[in-house]
């Protein structure tokens, strides 16, 4: 379980980002949502450590993890699918789906991990995660490595950027499958609403901070009618 | 070890092999090849196909694939193993019509004294039409002794019409100096293609020469180098690529800089034809950041990421 006491984070130049953000994830999909700029996706690198807190505690089942570095986070089972994937020249696809999984795997499992995300292992794996892999397959990796961890807590931030529907559908189902076993805890950072409806917990941040957060089946109701009705959900009071 | 074969080579020449060529010590060397040992022949085979002769001339050996040849692989890995050798060999491969072969050439300098220990292989390509070379040089250097090893390799290629010619090299650390020349003529529809790797680290030293002359209708080059520069290493890129005729031709150089290394890369192109198509691509800089991270945020740590950075980079 992931919680968040009164997390603070400002720009190099004091331009305040995050503004006091509390709160403890119950569910085991929680999904952060709210306007562009609004802090959503700082929150999501203080949670894996890319970016560590001006102030305030983050607590992975009940562990302070604030001081740890990214590694140390990565250790304790914190995953993180980055906005932007990164990309490496050498490094195949294969070698990122090991590195993340700590060991080689047989090909059943690349497979597995690359389907998925909606992508055919055969075509794949040997291929370097260069500038040659198009926007929407390097997101479609950059998703698998943290499917392949396995991990305690996966953050994804905006894992619809940039992929197309055929595999967007298959990813939705990837998150229920996983929301659906015993495995592990996610928050998936996302403006997409079939994946909000798939949410136990739903947190709408504006301006840095919590605007409104609950059961999905309180939020998601009263989050549509304001897009509707004002389409912004800053204008939710 | 080199009882089992009754070659006739020390074992510093043995663990070289192992590196450079792939040498098997059991099973030795699957084709003809030529053993070369501090100046000295140090084991020789032909194959039905492949014939291996000494220069009468000079230091060297021609290595001649009959024509049609195809699957067979010839390894002329050459050992420097003591201080204070200069090893000059000239190495001549006449490619016939047709064939199909690869062809391994390793290189390693072992030095534990005080003087200089050096190989210098200078090898021709004489591809005739339609015939097909895979060429793969490894280069090592050992031994702690403060004398530098060095490698300096020049290949002359000269490839006629349909004929390819792929370079697979690759030093990874332990050469003081090198400086390495290639330069290729190529005839109509002729393609050749580089991959280079170099890793230089403390005081070393790396320069490479590329100089292709585009001359047939429709040949191609493709040239790329990846290096990483280290310690308080230097190495420099200099290309040039002419294009003559209709024609394609690509050189890119990607360097990465740790710690105090430096990298100069300098690529020049020439086009004297409306039809040729040359690009060049030159990048160099730190490990991005973002890379590090990406792998910390796996579990690694920020050296066990860096490290298969560049690993990854240059495999």
């Amino acid at each position: 379980m992931l919680e968040i006491k009164d997390l603070h984070w400002s720009l190099p130049s004091g331009e305040p980002i995050i503004n006091g953000i509390s709160c403890k994830t119950d569910g085991r999909l929680t999904v952060i949502t709210g306007p562009n700029g609004g802090g959503k996706t700082t929150l999501a690198k203080l949670i894996a450590g890319v970016e560590k807190p001006t102030s305030g505690q983050i607590l992975l089942d009940g562990e302070d993890i604030t001081t740890l570095d990214i590694t140390e986070r990565a250790k304790k089972g914190v995953a993180y699918a980055f906005q932007q994937p990164v990309r490496f020249k050498g490094l195949t696809v294969r070698d990122l789906l090991e590195l993340a999984a700590g060991g080689e795997l047989d090909h059943g499992t690349l497979c597995g991990l690359l389907g998925k995300v909606g992508l055919c292992a055969e075509e794949y794996i040997d291929r370097e995660m260069s500038s040659a892999l198009s926007g929407g397959e390097a997101k479609r990796i950059e998703i698998a490595t943290v499917l392949a961890r396995h991990a305690k807590l996966s953050v994804f931030d905006e894992p619809e950027a940039g992929i197309d529907l055929w595999s967007f559908s298959r990813l939705v189902e990837t998150f229920e499958e996983i929301r659906g076993s015993e495995s592990g805890e996610l928050v998936v950072i996302s403006h997409q609403e079939r994946i909000l409806q798939i949410a136990d917990d739903i947190i709408v941040v504006a301006d840095g901070k919590i605007r409104i957060a609950g059961k999905r089946e309180e939020i998601l109701p009263a989050l549509l009618q304001g897009e509707y009705t004002c389409a912004c959900p800053k204008r939710m009071r | 070890m080199s009882d089992l074969l009754n070659l006739n080579f020390n074992d510093i020449t043995g663990e070289m092999l192992k590196v450079i060529s792939d040498y098997d010590t059991e099973k030795g060397f699957a084709g003809a090849y030529n053993i070369r040992e501090d100046s000295q022949c140090a084991g020789r085979q032909n194959s039905a196909n492949i014939t291996i002769t000494s220069k009468t001339d000079k230091p060297g050996i021609d290595i001649t694939v009959k024509p049609f040849t195809k699957g067979e692989t010839v390894f002329i890995p050459a050992c420097v193993t003591h201080t204070a050798v200069d090893d000059l060999v000239y190495n001549d491969f006449y490619i016939g019509e047709g064939a199909d072969v690869v062809i391994v050439a390793g290189c390693g300098v072992h030095n534990e004294g005080e003087e200089e220990a050096r190989h210098n292989g200078i090898h021709r390509f004489f591809l005739e039409p339609n015939s097909s070379v895979l060429y793969k040089e490894k280069h090592i250097g050992t031994g702690d002794g403060a004398g530098l090893k060095k490698i300096d390799p020049v290949t002359e290629c000269f490839l006629k019409e349909n004929s390819r010619l792929e370079m697979d090299t690759i030093q990874l650390g332990g050469v003081d100096r090198s400086t390495r020349t290639t330069n290729a003529e190529l005839g109509k529809n002729a393609k050749i293609i580089v991959r280079e790797r170099i890793m230089t680290d403390n005081e070393e030293d790396a320069v490479t020469n590329f100089h292709v002359k585009l001359e047939g209708e429709d040949s191609g080059a493709d040239l790329v180098s990846r290096s990483v520069a280290r310690g308080n290493s230097h190495q420099a890129f200099y290309s040039v690529v002419e294009g003559d005729n209709r024609c394609t031709g690509h050189s890119a150089c990607d360097a990465i800089i740790a710690e105090n290394g430096k990298v100069d890369a300098q690529p020049a192109l020439n086009a004297a034809n409306v039809d040729a198509e040359l690009i060049h691509e030159a990048a160099i800089g730190k490990i991005a950041g973002e890379q590090i991270m990406k792998l910390c945020s796996l579990g690694l740590t920020k050296e066990q990421a860096e490290e298969k950075i560049i690993e990854g980079f240059l495999k």
